[in-house]
């Protein structure tokens, strides 16, 4: 019985102090964890950006398991959190059953569209992106074939796949896509070592240009790239400084501004469908000291060029998962 | 004759190996520079604090008593089942089948179809590897986690190019229909007064697990089957001699196994994800393997292990969530209890086989004096 006491008391006090942390933004990290160089670790830093800009604190979690989509959520929500911000399309289901039991509760998911009010929804055109890094892959290539090394093989990747292979084939129309995917699981996220060995493979049938959309295994393939003197191309956060000289450019994905932004706009934000594209910075490609050297002024004039048309319409670039096809390239 | 009296061996040997594994980690947490005494609270309050924290424990551990009776009832026949995950990922493919093509009436006519599916699918999927080592001699362990491949890019071919909805990029079924909802604890325990926390995702499927360790229990040691598996697996050479078929126990205790490990599907897809998503199974098979060694094979010693991983699963996401310990060292913790109970159990045995030996010997009646 004096057991039970102690754990009540306990119980209070954890109450107490997680109620003290009121209204705190929280941030939820999808299973590929927090320090992935790519996705997950862009969303970390645009709300340390956000932490230092105004001197506060946010709550954060790495999920280790799928049933704890729901229960972080929830217990977040509880707890005051406000707004709660998540990374990946896979909380959409489990935040279309959530959002509505807390309509005070702001929430913000990342690359995926949940229908509810109190959510902000933010999706990012991937393939306009990867069809500007696309046009650079080709007209750096010196073989006229260039590789793609894909994480896990979900729509998500083929539609950088496919954005990336529209981009090759625009700039050169003879070039050749080799293209492999890690895995079907989700360890395909964090696998280096096979990415190393996908990049010796490329290589070894022509490639000298791989893009890789992999997240944590796209370490290996811009290591292996690096060491084998041929070109990379990053993915999400700008990874051009891991291998200077090394790594062409990096597709940019600002996920970091959008959760910077979803941060500093706090409770009673305005809700809805943010569509991140070429058009409003959302997507890009990564220019900075460490590649200036071996991007030349008259590759950077054709990718701005395409940069601009896309932004203003004149040039659509195909999005696999709008019909689960791709004219530039089969799966 | 046994070294160890029956309590010792069930109680002492996991509870001193239990306290290893919290010395162990209570250092780690402190040198990360946390409190392991505010840790160990929170990890206590979070799994078995409130009904919320039970739901969630008793969810996980409903997982794990599926998958741990699935590696016991193997280990019963001397296999080693270590493809529990493959078998419990197409478990979840027939529960899906199940819930999403067939029109179901009531919930309870769908929990009977989506067992049997569950377990059809599992038992069907460890059928291949028993029938390889029955007939051809593959070894069990290679083939069954290889299995667990396979399982695994079957699943997601499945899941992206047929069962995905259009539209959808999630790599996941549509939800299932209303009438598949199993009902929760908090519906089963309200009318008898209870009122157990809504959110947390514990199920009928609990009270199934329950039933099956009962099953297993009668199964072992109370049919002629049972005896037959048990004593296959204490000596091949035996059994064949006493005309017990190797090719059938092989099978048999496969196919039960394959089967116990997927039913675990209707807990976890059925239950709570109320559709089917890629890598479903998170590990549970796996942690069958700890949770059968741990538990001796015993069915209630399955259960009380199941428990017990549950409430470090629970406890382990409480502490994610309200402390600043990486997730990276609570999989370690959880690790630590897994290396101590399961692997390293000699390492507390032995030494105690010693002490017992040693008092008993003490306590003989010297040999030299034969009475009067």
């Amino acid at each position: 019985m004096t057991l039970m006491t102690k754990f009540l008391g306990a119980a209070a006090v954890t109450a107490l102090t997680a109620g003290a942390a009121l209204a705190e933004p929280a941030l939820i990290f999808d299973l590929g964890g927090k320090f992935d160089k790519s996705f997950n670790e862009a969303a970390f830093s645009g709300a340390q950006r956000w932490a230092e800009e105004t001197g506060e604190t946010f709550r954060e979690i790495e999920l280790q398991s799928e049933a704890q989509r729901e229960q972080a959520l929830r217990r977040f929500a509880e707890a005051g959190s406000n707004p709660i911000v998540m990374t990946g399309f896979a909380f959409g289901d489990a935040l279309g059953q959530v959002a509505g039991d807390y309509p005070e509760t702001d929430f913000v998911i990342i690359g995926m569209v949940v229908d509810a009010p109190n959510v902000r929804s933010v999706v990012f055109n991937e393939h306009e992106g990867s069809y500007l890094v696309g046009i650079m892959a080709a007209m750096a290539s010196k073989s006229n074939t260039v590789g793609f090394i894909g994480g896990m093989d979900i729509p998500l990747i083929r539609k950088f796949a496919c954005g990336y292979a529209q981009g090759v084939l625009a700039a050169n129309p003879d070039a050749t896509i080799v293209a492999n995917m890690t895995g079907t699981t989700p360890s395909a996220w964090n696998d280096p070592v096979k990415g190393s060995e996908l990049t010796k493979a490329q290589i070894s049938q022509g490639a000298d240009v791989i893009y890789a959309a992999a997240g944590g295994t796209g370490v290996g393939v811009l290591q292996t790239a690096a060491d084998e003197g041929i070109l990379s191309i990053g993915v999400d956060s700008n990874q051009n400084y891991m291998h200077p000289g090394k790594v062409l450019t990096s597709m940019l994905k600002r996920v970091d501004n959008a959760v910077y932004q979803a941060m500093k706009d706090g409770p009673g934000m305005e809700k809805g469908f943010n569509v991140m594209g070429i058009a409003n910075g959302g997507v890009g490609y990564a220019m900075d000291e460490f590649n200036k050297d071996i991007v030349s002024a008259d590759m950077k004039a054709v990718v701005d060029e395409a940069s601009a048309q896309i932004a203003d319409g004149t040039l659509m670039v195909h999005d696999y998962m709008s019909d689960d096809t791709c004219p530039a390239l089969s799966f | 004759m046994d070294v160890m009296p029956k309590w010792a061996e069930v109680v002492l040997v996991p509870l001193i190996s239990l306290v290893l594994a919290a010395i162990l980690s209570a250092l780690v947490i402190l040198g990360i520079g946390e409190d392991p005494v505010a840790a160990v609270k929170l990890m206590v309050t979070g799994a078995l604090g409130s009904t919320y924290g039970w739901g969630y424990t008793l969810y996980y551990a409903t997982n794990f008593m599926f998958t741990g009776l699935c590696v016991s009832i193997a280990f019963h026949a001397r296999l080693f089942n270590i493809g529990g995950e493959g078998q419990a990922m197409l478990g979840g493919l027939g529960v899906a089948l199940a819930c999403l093509y067939i029109p179901w009436p009531h919930w309870s006519l769908a929990l009977i179809g989506a067992t049997a599916m569950a377990a059809l699918f599992g038992a069907a999927w460890a059928a291949i590897p028993a029938f390889l080592q029955a007939k051809r001699g593959s070894h069990i362990v290679i083939t069954t986690i290889m299995f667990n491949f396979i399982a695994a890019a079957v699943l997601n071919y499945i899941l992206v190019n047929m069962m995905r909805p259009k539209g959808s990029m999630d790599p996941a079924t549509a939800r299932f229909p209303d009438a598949t909802k199993l009902p929760t604890l908090h519906d089963l325990l309200a009318p008898i007064g209870i009122n157990f926390s809504k959110a947390a995702p514990a199920n009928i499927s609990l009270l199934v697990a329950v039933a099956a360790c009962i099953f297993l229990w009668v199964l072992i040691w109370r049919t002629r089957l049972g005896y037959e598996i048990r004593a296959y697996g204490q000596s091949e050479s035996a059994a064949k001699y006493a005309g017990i078929s190797p090719v059938k126990i092989t099978m048999i205790a496969m196919v039960i196994s394959g089967a116990l490990a997927g039913m675990m599907a209707i807990n976890n897809v059925m239950g709570e994800a109320e559709r089917l998503v890629l890598n479903a199974t998170e590990g549970a098979g796996f942690i069958g393997i700890a949770v059968a060694l741990m538990g001796r094979s015993h069915p209630f010693g399955v259960f009380l292990a199941a428990i017990l991983f549950g409430f470090l699963y629970q406890g382990g996401a409480e502490l994610a969530l309200w402390t600043s310990i990486p997730r990276e060292l609570i999989v370690v913790i959880q690790a630590l209890v897994i290396l101590f109970t399961g692997a390293l159990d000699n390492m507390v045995r032995m030494p105690l086989e010693k002490i017992f030996l040693g008092i008993r010997n003490a306590r003989a009646p010297k040999p030299a004096e034969p009475a009067e």
